[in-house]
């Protein structure tokens, strides 16, 4: 049940991108068409999994038993980008289909601020590694979602007659506005 | 290019979040009031100014290979040092602005500087930019938290002369995308006008 409560107000009731604002950048950046938007969200689906996972354990670890809790920021920071470099190394070998398929996203995943938001909130939350584990996961989904959602509508604005001045972003942003107009419908839910 | 240019470019013409589109994240999620714009400007124009000194200070020791990296632990530290001081002295603001504060360090624009700018420049001008990039990333956290504020709640800087509740929906995140949308619609008039 616990688990439910969290995977429900990640995807929906705290969606990631329309009501905390993380990961804004390839949300506006990559959601040009519904194919790409998939790749990144499985990308960071795979990545802020690990991440998740890797940062809880240096957390609970090294950080707290040494007292250096402080240096949380950097650790995390360095934890992440090593992770992502080595995931891109792995992938290449092990794996070349999946690497084609997610490759060019993975280097832009570093600077994506949702998986170390996401890899905060973990320990903020205090939630253990399990829960952890279901957290990441279904905030990576409530982005690839919002994501998706989104390209689906850039694709049909294309070919509408939009106002000079609001071409390109603009349009843009008050499209995700109205679409997080509509994920406030699930407020309270939980 | 002249010192006073340098500085200026950063507020209209090069304006981080107006123009380039970068830090978007800070920019929506704090944005609730023109105080906590101001705030995270100010803390984002601090790490910037630091990061963009030290990386040009350090540009000719590093190896090109690990360049990100390092850039990188040099931006942690300055977050970090930002971190401990707002949790001592500004422990309501701290509360307030949360988990963007540590997220400075993935904020596009300030890693973006470093290696825009910073490690080509001089330690004066990389000062000068950092502070001019930094006050112009401020200066659109606020204007922006200004307008949300004035719509939402009726108030600017939490003086209140609406009584009563505004449109709610612009403090809400649907009105951080709405408001900032229509604030770039106009600034590229203001920049195509003046071209």
């Amino acid at each position: 049940m616990e688990y439910a409560i969290i995977i429900i107000a990640a995807i929906f009731v705290n969606n990631v991108v329309l009501a905390q604002f993380l990961g804004i950048c390839p949300f506006i950046g990559v959601s040009g068409k519904i194919s790409t938007s998939i790749g990144m969200g499985g990308a960071v689906l795979f990545v802020m999994t690990l991440a998740t996972v890797v940062t809880w354990l240096a957390q609970h670890y090294i950080l707290v038993p040494l007292g250096i809790t402080f240096l949380q920021t950097i650790t995390f920071i360095l934890v992440i980008a090593a992770l992502v470099q080595m995931v891109e190394i792995m992938l290449k070998k092990l794996s070349p289909s999946l690497y084609g398929a997610l490759g060019v996203f993975l280097p832009l995943i570093t600077t994506n601020c949702a998986v170390l938001g996401v890899a905060i909130l973990t320990i903020q939350k205090d939630f253990n590694l399990m829960e952890g584990v279901v957290f990441a996961m279904s905030t990576a989904i409530g982005f690839t979602l919002a994501m998706v959602i989104f390209a689906g509508i850039r694709e049909h604005l294309d070919n509408m007659e939009v106002p000079k001045g609001m071409r390109g972003v603009p349009i843009a942003l008050v499209t995700a506005g109205i679409l997080a107009l509509a994920f406030m419908g699930f407020t309270g839910l939980v | 290019m002249s010192q006073l240019k340098n500085f200026t470019k950063g507020f209209i013409k090069e304006n981080p979040v107006f123009v380039l589109l970068l830090g978007m994240c800070p920019t929506l999620g704090v944005t609730t009031s023109a105080l906590n714009g101001l705030g995270m400007g100010l803390a984002t124009a601090f790490v910037l100014m630091g990061s963009n000194t030290v990386v040009s200070a350090v540009k000719n020791f590093i190896p090109d290979k690990v360049r990100i990296p390092s850039f990188i632990v040099i931006i942690a530290s300055f977050v970090t040092i930002v971190e401990l001081v707002m949790q001592a002295y500004l422990p309501g603001l701290y509360e307030q602005l949360g988990l963007f504060i540590p997220l400075i360090v993935v904020n596009c624009i300030v890693l973006g500087r470093a290696e825009a700018f910073a490690s080509k420049n001089s330690v004066g001008a990389s000062l000068v930019d950092g502070l001019g990039m930094g006050l112009g990333f401020a200066f659109a956290l606020t204007l922006l938290g200004g307008v949300r504020e004035l719509l939402g709640s009726g108030a600017l800087f939490n003086f209140k002369f609406i009584e009563g509740d505004a449109m709610l929906v612009f403090v809400l995140a649907p009105g951080a995308f709405i408001a900032l949308g229509y604030l770039i619609a106009i600034i590229n008039r203001i920049n195509k006008k003046n071209a």
